[in-house]
């Protein structure tokens, strides 16, 4: 089996490739000097001068605080428009989805762009709260995609019958209805988080002077040129991210619904 | 369970209303004003009419084919080779990791691979090929967009891949087919569906690219995301920004159209 053989070395050719920059920006994060060309010697002087920086701690810690925030809320959104889309008529089932599905398709550039114009009409102030608003309302359409194949492989006489047993609506939705969707509804958690955390465009667009993201804040100090600060800030968010998925990866293995829902993980 | 149901749609419709109706809406009015808030047509005049803009155009679509094409030839192979791997789910895990590290920064590693004393120069240095200056060129605009848009070309296509049935392979090597002719009758048709939602997935994100250019393409490659994010933020002509934009908007409908057509077509060949 030739074909497998180089099947192997060219998958290992993209890994390497992929992982190529995130591990360069890692290898220079431990370099002395200011530049990432040569190594020159190893220092954690880089990481001290990350953790005495108030300032892009205080932004990481706010980029967290919204990424939470808003996919909280988008979650809560979202399982609701499921449920309403899938409770609707057939013909308003379509419309509804055609809506929801546009801010997906849209360039970030266009839905910053007509975000800002809503929140200068409606005059409101730029800051914390736009940056949020626009958060929640992106995420909104994807927790909404995640939650309702759930609702279709949902038995609807599980219903009828928690009420025929005499729950009432309360207890119908929360004792019923939930727990069939959480898994559809953590997925959707999980893809707001990263919509949010990895957003940038949009945010650039509604933030004012007051507010910055993580996002925001490389982009504007990769612009003045290399930092080896923001390097050692990689390497711990690259650190970070994997201890994530490897918590993911080994609860979703344990669940055994492996495929179905690291399709959910992407963007 | 009536009142039940409005408790659902009515937050929802909210959220339509303010954060999808709405914001079409504006963008579409303020592209048919001018700063004085005059019903016009001379955004769209002044876009068709000066070379600029529709040079502007023909880039940002020319630079979004190229990345979706390079992206689908590094990424077809990949996917194929993924399905003949044990622990394909780990493989793929990896895959997508590097999608979870913050675009920012992977575009910010590439500022030191690409420097005039950084990697791929000191590479070059080996054999003899003096420094060359890559940042700000076309080709690391290219380069990094089709890195960061890799993933999302491969997942598509994978799961696609992993949804034709075995059988079907065995059938056509069976009957004495090449490895090329399975894949060109077989594999390459089935698969087709996962190609198509990768192009989808990346063509349109890289209409509107906007802080690769200004990061690595250094102003010099200019797209229509790079003109709106001018338009609003720096010359604050929201009226010219917003025409942009909806040029924006009709340019990815017909691309949506496209390829939903073609979806089409296929149903009724097969």
């Amino acid at each position: 089996m030739k074909k497998t053989i180089w099947g192997r070395v060219y998958f290992g050719l993209v890994l390497l490739i992929l992982y190529l920059p995130i591990f360069y920006l890692i290898y220079f994060s431990f370099s002395s000097g200011s530049s990432m060309d040569h190594f020159r010697h190893f220092t954690w002087e880089h990481y001290q001068t990350l953790f005495a920086d108030k300032r892009l701690l205080a932004i990481l810690l706010e980029t967290i605080m919204l990424a939470l925030l808003s996919s909280l809320a988008a979650t809560v959104l979202g399982t609701f428009g499921a449920i309403a889309i899938q409770r609707s008529k057939e013909a308003y089932r379509k419309i509804l989805l055609s809506f929801n599905n546009i801010l997906i398709v849209s360039p970030d550039v266009i839905i910053g762009a007509s975000f800002l114009i809503l929140f200068t009409a409606l005059g409101f102030s730029l800051g914390f709260a736009s940056v949020l608003l626009s958060h929640i309302a992106f995420s909104v359409p994807i927790v909404v995609l995640m939650v309702l194949p759930k609702l279709k492989e949902m038995d609807n006489s599980l219903i009828d019958a928690a009420q025929d047993l005499g729950a009432n609506n309360y207890q119908v939705f929360s004792q019923v209805l939930l727990p069939a969707l959480t898994p559809g509804i953590l997925s959707g958690f999980f893809m707001a988080l990263t919509y949010s955390l990895d957003d940038f465009a949009v945010t650039f667009f509604v933030t004012g002077n007051g507010f910055t993201t993580l996002s925001v804040e490389i982009y504007s100090r990769a612009r003045q040129g290399i930092d080896l600060e923001v390097n050692a800030l990689s390497t711990i968010i690259f650190f970070f991210v994997l201890l994530l998925v490897g918590v993911y990866y080994f609860l979703t293995k344990r669940q055994g619904k492996k495929a179905n829902k690291l399709g959910g993980l992407l963007r | 369970m009536k009142k039940n149901r409005l408790l659902f749609l009515l937050p929802y419709l909210l959220w339509i209303g303010l954060f999808v109706i709405a914001p079409l809406v504006l963008i579409l009015g303020y592209s048919l004003t001018d700063a004085h808030s005059h019903l016009t047509l001379q955004n769209f005049a002044a876009f068709f009419s000066g070379g600029t803009f529709l040079r502007m155009m023909a880039n940002s679509f020319w630079y979004a084919l190229l990345i979706t094409f390079f992206c689908l030839l590094v990424s077809y192979p990949a996917a194929l080779a993924l399905t003949r791997l044990k622990n394909q789910q780990f493989w793929l895990m990896l895959i997508i990791l590097p999608t979870w590290i913050n675009l920012l920064l992977k575009a910010y590693a590439f500022i030191g691979i690409f420097s005039r004393s950084g990697m791929v120069n000191q590479f070059l240095g080996l054999f003899g090929i003096g420094p060359v200056g890559i940042m700000f060129t076309d080709f690391a605009f290219i380069f990094v967009a089709t890195y960061i848009e890799i993933p999302f070309m491969v997942m598509p296509i994978y799961n696609s891949l992993k949804e034709i049935d075995p059988a079907l392979l065995s059938a056509s090597s069976d009957l004495g087919a090449s490895f090329w002719q399975t894949f060109r009758y077989v594999i390459w048709p089935l698969s087709w569906p996962g190609v198509e939602s990768g192009i989808q997935a990346i063509f349109i994100p890289s209409l509107s690219l906007f802080m690769l250019t200004r990061l690595i393409g250094g102003n010099r490659v200019i797209t229509l995301g790079t003109a709106v994010e001018e338009y609003f933020l720096t010359t604050m002509n929201w009226n010219m920004g917003a025409t942009i934009g909806v040029i924006l908007i009709a340019l990815m409908l017909i691309v949506m159209l496209l390829t939903s057509r073609k979806q089409h077509k296929k149903e009724i060949e097969l």
